[in-house]
Formats: C-alpha cells, sequence, structure tokens
C-alpha cells in the first residue's frame, strides 16, 4: 500500500481556508518559515480513500473477537460516540466560566460519584490521561501524604506478576521497587511478603483478580500486613471487569485506585489511545488530589483550586472530557446491573477456559475471573510450535490472538480475556480454531511457523527494524516504495 | 547463528558472560546461551575507553528486539579498547559469541578475581539447569 | 442485557460445560468478608433513547462555540475542524483496534502513526517523532525526563511565559523524577536570552514556548543558543499550525519540539481528549518515551511496519523504562494527521496567515492598549483597564466571549484579557467584539 506521501501530487489540495478578508499581515523576518514543510498535496476524495484503505488493513472489535487478555477489548457502544458528538459537549472550550459549562460540570461530577461507588472508597479524580497515568498520579498520591506526616518511606512492594506499567510507574515516581513471588496456587506468597514489609514500606500495588486471572484469596491478610506497617495498598483497575459490583477494591483493603476507561468503562482503544485513568481514594487521600476538585454548591457546579495539600496538576484541564462523556453514557446504561457485566465475563472466560484445558497446560487449575492464562509449553516440547506460532496463526483462522509471554512467571503465555459481549457461538468458534491450531502443531507445524497466510503482509522482521530506524518517510532518500 | 559452545579455555560469570586472559589484558563478551535467550542484536552501548568496570557490576547494554540486557563485568579493570567493529554488525555477536563478537578488552585490576569463576564445565551445568 | 448476547439457555450451557451448578459457583474464591452484599447505588439503568435525552439536556446547559462568539484561546483554540477528521475518527477499524502489538493485524494503524511521525517531524525540523503523548502538559514533563537522561543534570529550566497548565504539571512530576524546577520570569511579555543563559547554568533543558502563553513571538533562535551554550537542551513547546509561517525549532538549533495537538484536527471538547506531540534531534531516539513506528519488510519482502525501540517501553524494560506510557492518543493524532493533509503545505501556511492576520486586524480594531510591545502570532494580551473578570462577564452578557483573564495566573494582570483569533472569525466578529469592549 502506498504512503499517503506517495500519493501526493505538486499543485494538489484538500480544502480550503476562508479568505480572512483583511490585510495580509507577516511574522518578523528572523522568525519566519524559510521552505514550506513538506505536507501532502492530495486532493480530498484520494485522501478518503487513503484513510479507508488504512482501515481496511487494521482489525477492530467491530471487525472480530479480540481476547488480549488485560486489555477487555469489549463492545464499544456507538451511543457514545453520538453522545461525546454533541454540539455542547464537543464545541465547549474547557476554559468557558463555570456558569456556562454546567452540564459539563454535572456529568463530571456524578460520574465521580458513580466510579467511588463501583470501587467503594470516598474521592475521586478524573484527571489523569491512561491507566499508567493514574498510577503515576496514585503513587505520586502517597508520596504527598507520607511527606506530609513526615514518614521516610522509600519501598513499593509488587508482585511477580505485575504489568509492565506498575515497576515503570514506580520508578517514575523515585520509589524503589521489592518484588514478591506469587505461590503455586497463583496467589501472592504471603510468607515471602512478611519479611518485605516495614517501616521504609510506602505500599502495595496490585491488581486483584492478579494478571493469572484469578481472585487473591488471602487480600485481606495481605492488606492487614501493609496496614500494620502503616503502608497503603493501591490497586492497578486494569482487571475490574471481573468484580464490579461483587467485590470493591475499598472493602478489599485498597486506599488508591485507578481506573482504566478504555477498558471496563468502554471508552474506545483507538489502535492506542485514548484513554482515561481515574483515581480513587480513601478520605485521608483527598487532600492531596489533583486541582481543580469538581465542586456542588448553592449556585451550581464549580471547580476549587485552593487545596494546599495538592499534589498540583497531571493533565490540562479537567482531564480527557470526551472520555468522560463516554463512560458515563456507558454506565448510566447499566446502572446497577454493572454486576451482570462482570458475571458474564467471568462465565464467557470459564467457559473457554473449560474447553481449552485439554489442549493447552494450565498453570494454575482452578476456576478463573474474566481472564484466564494458558501455556504452549508442550507445543514447545514436543513440535517446537510457540505461543508466538499459536498467536500467528489464530490471524488465519479471522481471530485477533490474545496477550502472549506474558505474565513472565508463566512460559509460552497465552492470556485470553473473552469480555461480556460476545456470543457463545463466538466463543466456540473460537475455541474450535485453538484446539485445531493444538492438533495442527503435531501434523504440520510448518503451518504454524509461516502463520500468518492471510494478513496484508506475512510476519515481519522487527531486526530489520531496529536496525534500520527508518521512523519517517525520506522523500527522494526513502530507501523503498510500495 | 552460530552452534552451542562454551570453549574449554574461557572463564565464565554466571550472568552469562564470558572472559579470556592475555597476560594483564582480559577479552569479556557473551556467552552463546545469552545471545540465543537475547536473540538477534541490534544495538550495543559500550563504556568508553578509559572507564573503569567493577566485577558483577553493570558496564553497558545489549539490545534485541525483545529485550536490553545489561552486561555483567566479570572482573574488575579499565577498558583500554571497544569492539568498534560490532557497530552496524551487531548480529556478529550471535554469529560468532567468542571471536569476532567480543566486547571490551580490559587491563585487570585485580587478576586473583578471574579465580572466583567458573569453568566451562561447570557453566555448562548451569546452562542445562535453566 | 445491554450489549451481551447471553440469553438464559446460553448461561445453562455454559454452565454445564464449565461444570458448575450457578453463576454464584464461579466466584466462590472471593471471600465473604469482602463481598459487597448489596446491590451497586446507582441510578436504573437507561435505554440508549432515555440517555440521549438526559445527555442532551446536560449538553444543552454549555455555552458551546456555536452559542456564544468565542474569542478565548489559552492553550484550547475554536479552529475550523473538517469533516475529513471525523470521518476517519469514525472507521469501526481504526476506533475500536487496540496498540498495535501484533502488526500484522494492524498495518493500518502502523501505518498511519508512520505517516504521522512523519508530518510532525516535517512541521517541527526534526528527525524522529514519536506516536504521540497524552497533551500538550504532559510532554512537557516527559521531556524533562528525556533530558536528564541525556545530560545527567538535575534542574530544568522553564520560561514563565509558558502555558501555566503546562509549568504545574511539569513541577508535580519533577520531584518525583528528581529535577529541581527554575523559572525565568518574562520580560515585557517576552524571554531575555542573557536570563536563560544565566539560569540554564547546570541544566538539562530550558523549555520556553513559541508563540508564547501571552501571544508574543519570542527570540526563539536566541533563547535554543543561549540554553546550548549553557550545555542545556533546548526544548520549544509550539503550536502546529504556527509552523506554516513560523520557522521550525530543529531549524534553529532545537533539541526536541513538542506541543498540544489540538489546534491541528481535533475539537475543543472541554479540555481533551487531543494529543500531545513530541519530536526530537536523532541522537535522542532511545530516549524518547512512547511508541515509535518503524519500517521494514515482511518474509516475502513485502514492505511492512512495526512498533520498534519496543525495549525501551514499559512492557520490556519495566523499571528501566524511559516512561511508563502505554495508552496514548492515536486516534486524536490520526485525525491530526487527515486534517494536515487535508490542508497540505499551502493550506497550513494559509490557515496561518488568516490567524495572523484577522488577530492585526483585531489590535488595530479593538480600542485598547496592548500589554506588551511585541509582535504576536494569533493571541495578543489587551490592557482593558479595569478587571478582565468584569469585561469577560459584561461582554458574554453579549453573546461574546471575549478572552482568558491574565490575571488568573500572573498576579500584575488583573486588567489584562488574552484575546484569541482564528480563521473561523470574520471581520464583522471583530467589529463586535470591539462594540462589547468598549470602556
Amino acid at each position: 500500500m502506498r504512503l499517503v506521501y506517495e500519493r501526493s501530487r505538486p499543485g494538489r489540495r484538500g480544502g480550503r481556508v476562508p479568505a480572512p478578508g483583511v490585510e495580509a499581515a507577516e511574522v518578523p523576518a528572523e522568525l519566519r518559515r524559510a521552505a514550506p514543510p513538506r505536507l501532502p498535496e492530495i486532493a480530498e476524495p484520494d485522501l478518503v480513500r487513503h484513510f479507508t484503505e488504512l482501515s481496511t488493513r487494521t482489525f477492530g472489535i467491530d471487525t472480530g473477537f479480540y481476547p488480549l487478555g488485560s486489555c477487555t477489548m469489549k463492545y464499544n457502544p456507538r451511543v457514545n460516540e453520538r453522545a461525546a458528538g454533541l454540539a455542547g459537549f464537543r464545541d465547549l472550550h474547557p476554559h468557558q466560566d463555570p456558569a456556562g459549562a454546567q452540564g459539563a460540570l454535572e456529568l463530571m461530577w456524578r460520574l465521580e460519584r458513580m466510579l467511588a461507588e463501583v470501587v467503594g472508597l470516598d474521592a475521586v479524580t478524573l484527571q489523569p490521561a491512561a491507566g499508567s497515568q493514574g498510577e503515576l498520579t496514585g503513587l505520586t498520591l502517597m508520596r504527598a501524604y507520607f511527606d506530609d506526616r513526615g514518614e521516610d518511606r522509600t519501598e513499593i512492594v509488587i508482585p511477580d506478576t505485575a504489568h509492565g506499567t506498575n515497576p515503570a510507574s514506580v520508578a517514575m515516581a523515585g520509589y524503589t521497587l521489592v518484588g514478591v513471588k506469587t505461590d503455586p496456587r497463583g496467589n501472592m506468597d504471603v510468607d515471602d511478603l512478611r519479611g518485605k514489609v516495614g517501616p521504609q514500606t510506602a505500599g502495595l500495588m496490585l491488581t486483584n483478580p492478579s494478571t493469572l486471572g484469578l481472585f487473591e484469596e488471602r487480600i485481606t491478610e495481605i492488606a492487614d500486613i501493609f496496614h500494620d506497617a502503616g503502608a497503603l495498598l493501591y490497586y492497578d483497575g486494569a482487571n475490574l471487569n471481573a468484580v464490579c459490583g461483587i467485590s470493591r477494591p475499598g472493602d478489599m483493603g485498597f486506599d488508591v485506585v485507578h481506573f482504566n476507561l478504555h477498558k471496563t468503562f468502554s471508552q474506545p482503544h483507538g489502535g492506542g489511545g485514548p484513554g482515561g485513568g481515574p483515581v480513587a481514594v480513601r478520605a485521608m487521600l483527598e487532600p492531596f488530589l489533583p486541582v481543580p476538585r469538581i465542586t456542588r454548591g448553592d449556585d451550581g457546579f464549580g471547580y476549587d483550586w485552593d487545596e494546599p495539600k495538592t499534589i498540583g496538576k497531571v493533565r490540562g484541564f479537567a482531564g480527557p472530557f470526551g472520555v468522560f462523556v463516554r463512560s458515563y453514557a456507558f454506565m448510566r446504561m447499566w446502572g446497577p446491573e454493572l454486576r451482570h457485566m462482570s458475571e458474564v465475563a467471568v462465565l464467557n472466560a470459564n467457559y473457554v477456559l473449560a474447553r481449552l484445558k485439554e489442549a493447552y497446560d494450565l498453570p494454575v487449575d482452578r476456576l478463573c475471573m474474566h481472564e484466564f492464562v494458558v501455556s504452549a509449553r508442550t507445543l514447545k516440547r514436543e513440535h517446537g510450535v510457540t505461543a508466538l506460532d499459536v498467536a500467528k496463526r489464530l490471524m488465519d483462522h479471522g481471530f485477533h490472538p490474545p496477550t502472549i509471554y506474558f505474565p513472565l512467571i508463566v512460559s509460552e503465555a497465552l492470556m485470553i480475556e473473552p469480555t461480556e459481549t460476545e456470543a457463545v457461538e463466538t466463543l466456540d468458534a473460537f475455541c474450535e480454531a485453538m484446539l485445531a491450531i493444538a492438533k495442527e502443531a503435531a501434523e504440520d507445524p510448518q503451518q504454524l511457523k509461516d502463520a500468518p497466510h492471510t494478513r496484508p503482509v506475512r510476519r515481519l522482521d522487527e531486526a530489520e527494524a531496529a536496525k534500520r530506524l527508518t521512523v519517517r518517510y525520506l522523500f527522494e532518500d526513502h530507501p523503498t516504495s510500495e | 547463528m552460530s552452534d552451542e559452545s562454551y570453549p574449554d579455555e574461557l572463564h565464565y560469570h554466571d550472568a552469562h558472560d564470558w572472559v579470556r586472559v592475555d597476560g594483564d589484558t582480559a577479552t569479556f563478551g557473551i556467552t552463546w546461551y545469552a545471545q540465543d535467550t537475547l536473540g538477534e542484536v541490534v544495538f550495543y552501548s559500550p563504556p568508553e575507553v578509559g572507564d573503569s568496570v567493577t566485577k558483577d557490576a553493570d558496564y553497558g547494554e545489549l539490545e534485541s528486539t525483545k529485550a536490553v540486557s545489561g552486561l555483567v563485568a566479570p572482573i574488575s579493570g579499565e577498558v583500554v579498547e571497544v569492539n568498534e567493529s560490532l557497530d552496524g554488525n551487531e548480529s556478529t555477536i550471535n554469529d560468532d559469541p567468542y571471536g569476532e563478537g567480543w566486547l571490551v578488552k580490559v587491563r585487570m585490576s585485580d587478576p586473583s578475581e578471574v579465580d572466583a569463576l567458573m569453568d566451562a564445565a561447570a557453566y555448562r551445568e548451569l546452562v542445562e539447569s535453566l | 442485557m445491554t450489549f451481551t448476547a447471553l440469553t438464559d439457555a446460553d448461561r445453562d450451557a455454559m454452565l454445564a460445560a464449565v461444570g458448575v451448578g450457578s453463576m454464584e459457583e464461579l466466584f466462590h474464591d472471593i471471600p465473604d468478608a469482602v463481598r459487597l452484599g448489596r446491590e451497586l447505588d446507582l441510578e436504573p439503568a437507561l435505554t440508549e433513547a432515555e440517555l440521549m435525552a438526559h445527555l442532551s439536556e446536560l449538553a444543552g446547559r454549555n455555552s458551546d462555540a456555536g452559542r456564544e462568539l468565542l474569542f478565548l484561546g489559552a492553550g484550547i483554540y475554536d479552529h475550523y475542524v473538517p469533516a475529513v477528521c471525523d470521518a476517519v475518527m469514525q472507521r469501526g477499524e481504526l476506533l475500536t483496534a487496540y496498540t498495535p502489538y501484533q502488526p500484522e493485524m494492524s498495518q493500518g494503524t502502523l501505518q498511519a502513526i508512520f505517516e504521522y511521525q512523519t508530518a510532525i517531524c516535517e512541521l517541527t525540523g526534526m528527525d524522529v517523532s514519536n506516536a504521540s503523548g497524552y497533551d500538550g502538559t504532559t510532554v512537557a514533563a516527559d521531556a524533562c525526563y528525556v533530558a536528564r537522561a541525556a545530560t545527567k543534570r538535575a534542574k530544568v529550566v522553564v520560561a514563565q511565559t509558558v502555558h501555566p497548565q503546562v509549568r504545574r504539571v511539569v513541577r508535580t512530576f519533577a520531584p518525583g523524577f528528581g529535577l529541581e524546577v527554575v523559572e525565568v520570569p518574562h520580560s515585557g511579555g517576552t524571554t531575555d536570552p542573557d536570563a536563560v543563559r544565566a539560569a540554564a547554568e547546570d541544566a538539562a533543558c530550558v523549555i520556553f514556548q513559541q508563540p508564547n502563553f501571552f501571544g508574543c513571538l519570542e527570540p526563539a533562535p536566541d533563547i535554543a543558543a543561549a540554553a546550548t551554550a549553557a550545555g542545556a537542551l533546548p526544548v520549544a513547546h509550539v503550536d502546529l499550525l504556527s509552523l506554516g509561517v513560523l520557522e521550525a525549532p530543529g531549524n534553529y538549533g532545537c533539541a526536541l519540539a513538542i506541543g498540544e495537538g489540538q489546534s491541528a484536527g481535533n475539537h475543543m471538547s472541554y479540555g481533551g481528549p487531543h494529543y500531545g506531540f513530541m519530536a526530537a534531534q536523532g541522537q535522542h531516539i532511545r530516549r524518547l518515551p512512547g511508541r515509535i513506528v518503524g519500517e521494514t519488510h515482511d518474509l516475502e519482502g513485502k514492505r511492512g511496519y512495526v512498533l520498534t525501540l519496543q525495549t525501551r517501553e514499559q512492557h520490556i524494560r519495566r523499571e528501566k523504562a524511559t516512561s511508563n506510557i502505554t495508552t496514548n492518543q492515536t486516534l486524536l493524532a490520526l485525525a491530526g494527521l487527515a486534517y494536515l493533509c487535508w490542508l497540505g503545505p499551502r493550506g497550513l501556511e494559509d490557515v496561518g496567515r488568516a490567524c495572523l492576520s484577522l488577530a492585526e486586524e483585531a489590535k488595530r480594531t479593538v480600542g485598547h492598549p496592548l500589554a506588551f510591545d511585541r509582535p504576536t502570532f494569533k493571541e495578543f494580551a489587551l490592557d482593558v483597564g479595569r478587571p478582565a473578570e468584569d469585561v469577560v462577564r459584561a461582554a458574554r452578557a453579549q453573546g461574546v466571549h471575549p478572552g482568558y483573564p491574565l490575571g488568573r495566573d500572573y498576579p500584575d494582570m488583573e486588567n489584562v484579557l488574552l484575546v484569541a483569533v482564528t480563521e473561523k472569525r470574520t471581520k464583522a466578529d471583530i467589529a463586535r467584539l470591539a462594540e462589547v469592549l468598549k470602556p
């Protein structure tokens, strides 16, 4: 497929800007652009065809089943797009006087309270732009809390199954990381944990259910270990889809929670964003939340910037408002029946697990929650077929692969999360494909190693990309053509 | 890619680095097991000539498409030469890890540190247990 | 049930296949002590029609750009977003795909990001761009992180004429990065390069904004030179729509170019989501946070695109990562790409010149003196002779929002109003502004 730059022809253009109808002005000579940027010169019909072609070469949830573990690839309701496109939301300037933004403020105020109810905590900030920013915000809140108390705590404990953002966030927040092992039942190894928590500990960072899709059975005991040491518990909300309306992180003992609005709460992933990462906290952390806070008073909704202990600002304005509209719309369409969403998510995952566990290795033999991990370890040992090969062959069956090689403690891992918006016949078709692949591994492994065969490209040379580092079109010097 | 081997004349560190001693100079590299696990090397971030390296500490980095690996100094000393020919030919580390794929040459500060390293047989046993 | 397909018959068959008797059994690992044990205290579920009625009522209580004549800017602008941008963002595959970690399933997204990276490099005069950051504030914090890694220095310098929210976000994250933040006050509405030189000793970077928050044009090449002379990386926070008429930061000595992309192809949407951009000189490529798309071939020799240098990112390097960013702002960046392609080089110059010319017209017409005697681009600071907040209130009562009161962020500027003029404004609109600003 051609790059848009390769479709460019001198003299063409898309749209026109209205003539200003005033005297033309110029910037001072020493600041003036010397040569125009080389943007494509392309007519609008060809531009639309170009983007349409790009779109058909990408597989989305709208295309088919997308069981990426820990990503919660559920249906993105179309009404959310209509909602976010209402002029009163879409064309509202963020510096508009609160008197002229009452509808937007009310939506945010209500969303905060709904999210607080789902997790059982006291106060919420909607500001962080994504889950990992929520993590960094949460850790920064914890640091501010301990600084305020005059306590010098430098360590955060995280399990060996943690998502990669957790250690990176810990480092960015200026903490030291202490790892703790997972036991054979898939729970945190509490004996390993005890020796690692003390007055130097700021807190625990955990997702529950874990990245193995298993509920942390000793969570209350774990929470007590940290609270007894004067430390806090941070909940990574990536797996919240499993427990809404059933168990709340606040009740499990967590003090800080981040949400992934682009996971549980249906904001579309957009090929890599936007997302939203609100943070909920227990009351003692509320004074430190980013500003502005959203308030409700006798004369309506407004902003409060005067919070002397605030950590400051983590993102512009009140956060990614368009994402709030979509998540708010999603939550209003579920109401308290959000519990049913989690129940179906967990049922769907257990159904697929039941059908696959004969053909793939199971690291832990328990009922799972909304996702589970199997391993291609035996396929590798007996036929040289890896999790990667299984993933690539699934593409030929019309499915997006699951997450692979994560969590790190399971070799040849495949992490599968169907979500609640899949019908049973889709799950059956996926299972049949997975079973067929396991069989093919024994009978014709080369087909798997050469997969995919039916996508717009075959397997791509990642080493070449890293060595060449061609990260932009180079015009006359570009080394390749279509 | 090369065949699995662990030459007898070398000394081995359990972080999968090797040392060849020649007078008071030592040459460092990574073992066959290390390059096999890392995958095709795409970038080498070396120390500079004159830098000191400390036994068991990181002295540089190798990058493949799937991972970054710290290079661990098996013994201490001062860097006297860096293998510049690897720039643009990083896959030599995979193809010839003990020969043309050498990483740095170091003037040893304490030759007795070599005694704490494994011989080829012991290292081979370690690799088989992984 | 909402968006699920599960029927009673499905449920019974599936429970049987799992080997349990009820949904409740699936949750038996959850201890009683942590069970909610009641219904969530949320309002009853709405149907789609009821939802839209409720949301329309909320939206109807907002004074959006269709209902009030906007001269309000200060970082987010009422530019025209062409229909192609919406069309691109509503393509189902681009909208609902995940981050392109499986490249064979995402060639469309990957190629589009490659094209976006190219456009950002062209506009900013840099060698490499990432696939986007969260917004114009967080990319400044990212830039500090890059500069620290590049120089090993523990201080960053930020001009006071940089957007107040950008400065605030930098100050929020800097302590965790081990960085001290020093601000250089403005001098007559712009930043003095000598003051920068003095402040930038042992600084990792100097962040300045062009045009700055007051709308004034900074002596950008001299500021960059002053930073470089002190051994600090010059970082320019720029407006993409100005880069058809203003010189690219890469062409006057900057190491990094960052900014808020909203002006180029995104609706205002009460502050987001939008996209931040970051571009750099080639030697910084391995320090850049976020994703980068690179070109390669498949095993049949066909050209294709992949995420590259992923070893820098959180999912491989973990605690040594260049940042913790995962989800970024791809869809909004693609809308930005569509916009820039739709404009082309002549369109970009036209829109920049239109904003500049209309702003000059407004300066001539509006009947108040400028607060700063400096050249400007699409915004300018007016001394309105009385509290700007009162002026705004009075103007809004007549259906015009005249601008941003600078006293909110700069204590000695209560009477100063920041007026933005985009290509959507007309000569008649400007006459109206002059009317409502009459003392």
